[in-house]
């Protein structure tokens, strides 16, 4: 039985986790548009390391960003066992790579901890807080912080 | 500017405020109080009231007026909008539509009813509560004496009755014989496809009597034919009965392989059908001067018999037509709705010239973007049929080709759907002009060129603000005072030239004044103030031109009310950058600047020329494509260190690796292992732009890259490939000016962020 059956009488937030190397991160579920597998991206000119390129989204021009590299972690070589996470940012649409998508937990907000006090300002950008869940550690991941928006309208 | 369009706009725009009305006073009837539809409701009536006001429709002023008084009165909470309140509203808003639509065509309205709805709208306005029999509409017998007499149907119709006789009078003039001149020039698809032109004519000759001319001029001597080609052309004088649609009907199966032109010769039996619309119904001038819209009538009267002969025989044709309808339905009074009739059919056929509709544009949008996937499934399917390798005229390959065929043309209808002239948004600008002309004290006299120029509706929506803002400041900033201008001697009165034309499957839009020029002085020391250069920096007088594109430039002393708004030319810049447009600038000290736009014609489409850099697939903009070559060692020549240059038919032109420059690859690829496209830019410079293969050409669908990404340097858009695989697009005017030097810059903020 997972933690979100457990929980689902007690209400509170949906969050999708996933994993991404040896870490366990969540995002909140509305965020998410849809779970694909990994299909071939066209690589972008220009593009920083962790942007593996655009795809095909049923018309939509799609770009699939590695979020192990993102993240500062090791570059994901992608196979076809990697999935995307269609992820809605403000009004863009963009794909996360990520190694499998674990579960999806139901939490009240005064489960999320803070975020611990770590010297990596970078890693406390993107965290909005930690979850202890049955032993995990599970991060959760602000999207937009990832992918800051101002800075890509001023582009 | 052409008074009748802006009233047709008006009359657009009346339609939608009526609709907007009618689903307010239901959604009313049904309960709704909210206070945002009662205001919806009043601003419906209030900007029609607005619109006719301006242009002197005063029946239609006078009843918007009364009724809006009374949603004023609902609107502040002095009248609830109770079932027998709507009741007078919903009619009023027929009224109110008919008042529209009769100001529009010219047509009659119940004055009975209107006026019945006046003093009940008035006596709500009031505080009185409707009586049951006035909320009726008036009965026929209280209507005024002269329509009374007619039976007068809700849709304002009033049947006419007149004599038969004079029709078939002039009917034989119809169809006496009538010389007719055609031109029959036969393309060689007609021959291949098995036609004589021959037999053409001799079916022809059957029509009446006939004279050929055979056209020879287009034979080249003897070494030169080719045997496949067409080369003669006949002229044929031909006295027939039949009409020309039977002269065109010999050439049914043709008609796509030859060009062919009837025209009417002049002379013999054709002065009866010109006359013809003057002649059906006789009546009496005078009468038109007691119609209510008599003068409007008139006018249309004579414009009509303005028309040339072919329209006007047309026309004759529905004017007999809708008068032999209504003589059969209702004989009354006949010379006086002769004239509604003949004013009614004049009308209608000038409103036949322009038959449309308003349709939402989300709905073409979503059209477009079937077809777009129906193109790319088409291609999907074409390469699948390649990969299996089905040689030879087999079903399959018929098939597809026709689908083809049948693809592109749903393709070229859809995007026609959306193609719509300049001409409105030119049209604003001469109301600008004078606005600002005004405001300045300048005299400025606006020219504009190629207003029919067509593109597609959101280009055009999205082509407004720029060049109002360019307008502005042409005059505000371009041209001098009129003082100035005379000293500099010069004509007092300044021209702003707005031109519009099609180049090279894109749409160029000019801007030029006859002003004083960029004041490159003042440019570079405004520059420099504001940090844009360094102090000492070298720059040409195109740089510093070009430097007014920066944010937060203007060359103005004083911000104006006009120009100092807080949008710069760079928003100019970006808002035509963001529509796939590129802007130049090119000034003279003294004699004047000119900004020059283009603009692709549509957001959705493209013919490109697919290749392989790298790996990977890229498309190349067909129109930008002068020739493909492929280069032999002995043309290419290294410059300097980096730079080879290739040359062409005793020039030399730069060579570009687009794998390198796109970062794909790090070091240059051997130019003859390639293709060299040759490339012409925007700004005139040629490249030849290498690449490792050619794959095809092929129609694309335009996918956006900043929808969900970011703009790239070197890239236009995105597409979709027949694999289901995104290709880029190519830049090629960016990737032209990133070879001249600077190299393409990752202004990516992605990149930032991490």
């Amino acid at each position: 039985m997972t933690y979100a059956a457990k929980n689902l009488t007690t209400g509170g937030r949906e969050l999708i986790a996933f994993r991404v190397g040896d870490q366990e991160f969540c995002v909140n579920i509305m965020v998410v548009r849809e779970i694909r597998g990994w299909t071939p991206a066209t690589p972008m000119p220009h593009a920083p390391s962790y942007v593996l390129g655009v795809i095909n989204l049923r018309g939509a021009v799609l770009p699939i960003v590695d979020l192990s590299a993102r993240l500062g972690m090791k570059p994901a070589e992608p196979t076809i066992r990697h999935v995307i996470i269609v992820a809605q940012v403000k009004n863009q649409v963009v794909g996360l790579l990520v190694d499998a998508v674990s579960d999806i937990l139901t939490v009240r907000d005064d489960e999320i901890q803070p975020t611990p006090d770590i010297s990596s300002e970078f890693e406390k950008s993107f965290a909005r807080g930690v979850l202890a869940i049955e032993g995990r550690m599970i991060c959760l991941v602000e999207l937009e912080a990832v992918f800051p928006q101002e800075e890509r309208e001023a582009a | 500017m052409d008074m009748n369009e802006i009233k047709e706009i008006f009359f657009q725009e009346c339609e939608e405020q009526l609709a907007e009305l009618e689903s307010g006073l239901m959604k009313l009837n049904d309960g709704d109080r909210d206070p945002e539809t009662v205001n919806a409701v009043f601003r419906a009536v209030h900007s029609i009231k607005g619109g006719a006001g301006a242009f002197g429709l005063d029946d239609l002023v006078s009843f918007a007026h009364v009724f809006e008084t009374t949603l004023d009165c609902v609107r502040s909470n002095r009248l609830e909008p109770n079932q027998d309140v709507l009741k007078v509203m919903l009619k009023s808003a027929d009224v109110l539509a008919d008042l529209t639509n009769a100001a529009r065509d010219g047509g009659s309205v119940d004055e009975a009813r209107s006026r019945q709805l006046i003093k009940e709208l008035e006596a709500l306005a009031n505080g009185e509560l409707p009586q049951a029999s006035a909320a009726e509409p008036a009965p026929k017998a209280a209507a005024p004496a002269p329509i009374a007499a007619t039976p007068v149907n809700e849709e304002g119709f009033q049947p006419v009755a007149f004599s038969f006789e004079d029709f078939e009078a002039d009917e034989p003039a119809l169809i006496e014989a009538t010389c007719y001149e055609i031109v029959f020039s036969p393309k060689s698809e007609l021959y291949a496809k098995g036609n004589d032109a021959t037999l053409l004519l001799r079916d022809l000759s059957r029509l009446g009597e006939m004279s050929i001319h055979c056209d020879m001029d287009g034979m080249p001597p003897l070494d030169r034919m080719n045997p496949e080609a067409a080369y003669f052309s006949w002229k044929i004088s031909l006295k027939t009965d039949k009409g020309e649609d039977a002269i065109r009907s010999v050439f049914e199966f043709a008609e796509w392989d030859c060009d062919l032109d009837i025209a009417l010769a002049g002379g013999c039996a054709v002065d009866a059908r010109e006359e013809l619309p003057m002649q059906p119904v006789p009546f009496d001038l005078s009468l038109l001067d007691e119609a209510p819209a008599g003068s409007a009538e008139e006018e249309e009267q004579i414009a009509s018999r303005d028309r040339d002969a072919a329209v006007s025989a047309a026309e004759t044709a529905s004017n007999v037509l809708q008068m032999a309808q209504s003589s059969t339905r209702a004989p009354a009074e006949a010379p006086r709705n002769a004239t509604a009739a003949a004013s009614a059919a004049a009308q209608q056929a000038a409103s036949a010239a322009t038959p449309t509709i308003r349709v939402d544009l989300d709905r073409v949008d979503r059209l477009i973007n079937l077809v777009g996937e129906l193109v790319i499934n088409q291609a999907m399917l074409s390469q699948s049929v390649i990969e299996n390798d089905t040689n030879g005229p087999s079903s399959i390959n018929m098939g597809l080709e026709e689908l083809q065929q049948l693809t592109r043309e749903i393709q070229d209808s859809v995007m026609a759907i959306r193609a719509q002239p300049v001409k409105p948004v030119f049209q604003r600008m001469s109301r600008i002009v004078r606005e600002i002309a005004d405001m300045t004290g300048k005299s400025v006299r606006l020219v504009t060129e190629g207003e029919n120029t067509e593109v597609d509706k959101t280009v055009i929506d999205k082509l407004a603000e720029p060049l109002t803002h360019m307008i502005r400041n042409a005059v505000d900033h371009g041209l001098e005072t009129p003082e100035k201008r005379l000293a500099a001697g010069k004509s007092a009165e300044g021209t702003v030239r707005l031109t519009a034309k099609h180049r090279s499957g894109r749409i160029v839009i000019e801007l030029a004044d006859d002003g004083a020029g960029i004041n490159r002085e003042k440019v570079r020391q405004k520059a420099i103030d504001n940090d844009l250069i360094a102090a000492d920096a070298n720059l040409s007088d195109e740089e510093i031109d070009n430097l007014i594109f920066h944010a937060g430039f203007s060359t103005a002393d004083k911000i104006s009310d006009i120009s100092g708004r807080g949008v710069g030319m760079d928003v100019v810049k970006r808002s035509i950058q963001a529509l796939g447009g590129r802007i130049n600038i090119s000034s003279k000290p003294g004699q004047g600047s000119v900004f020059t736009m283009s603009l692709p014609l549509t957001l959705a489409v493209l013919d490109g020329m697919v290749v392989t850099v790298a790996n990977q697939t890229l498309v190349v903009p067909l129109t930008a494509i002068v020739e493909t070559l492929q280069p032999e060692a002995s043309a290419i020549h290294s410059f300097g260190s980096t730079q080879r240059l290739i040359s062409i038919r005793n020039s030399f032109c730069p060579l570009v690796d687009v794998g390198r420059i796109l970062n794909f690859r790090a070091t240059q690829a051997n130019p003859v292992d390639g293709v060299a496209l040759l490339v012409e830019s925007e700004g005139g410079g040629q490249r030849a732009l290498m690449v490792d293969a050619i794959q095809g050409q092929r129609q694309v669908v335009i996918k956006s890259l900043e929808a969900n990404y970011t703009h790239v340097p070197g890239i236009a858009a995105a597409t979709i490939l027949g694999d289901g695989r995104v290709a880029l697009i190519l830049d090629v005017d960016a990737i032209v000016a990133a070879s001249r030097g600077q190299t393409l810059k990752p202004e990516m903020s992605l990149a930032a962020a991490g």
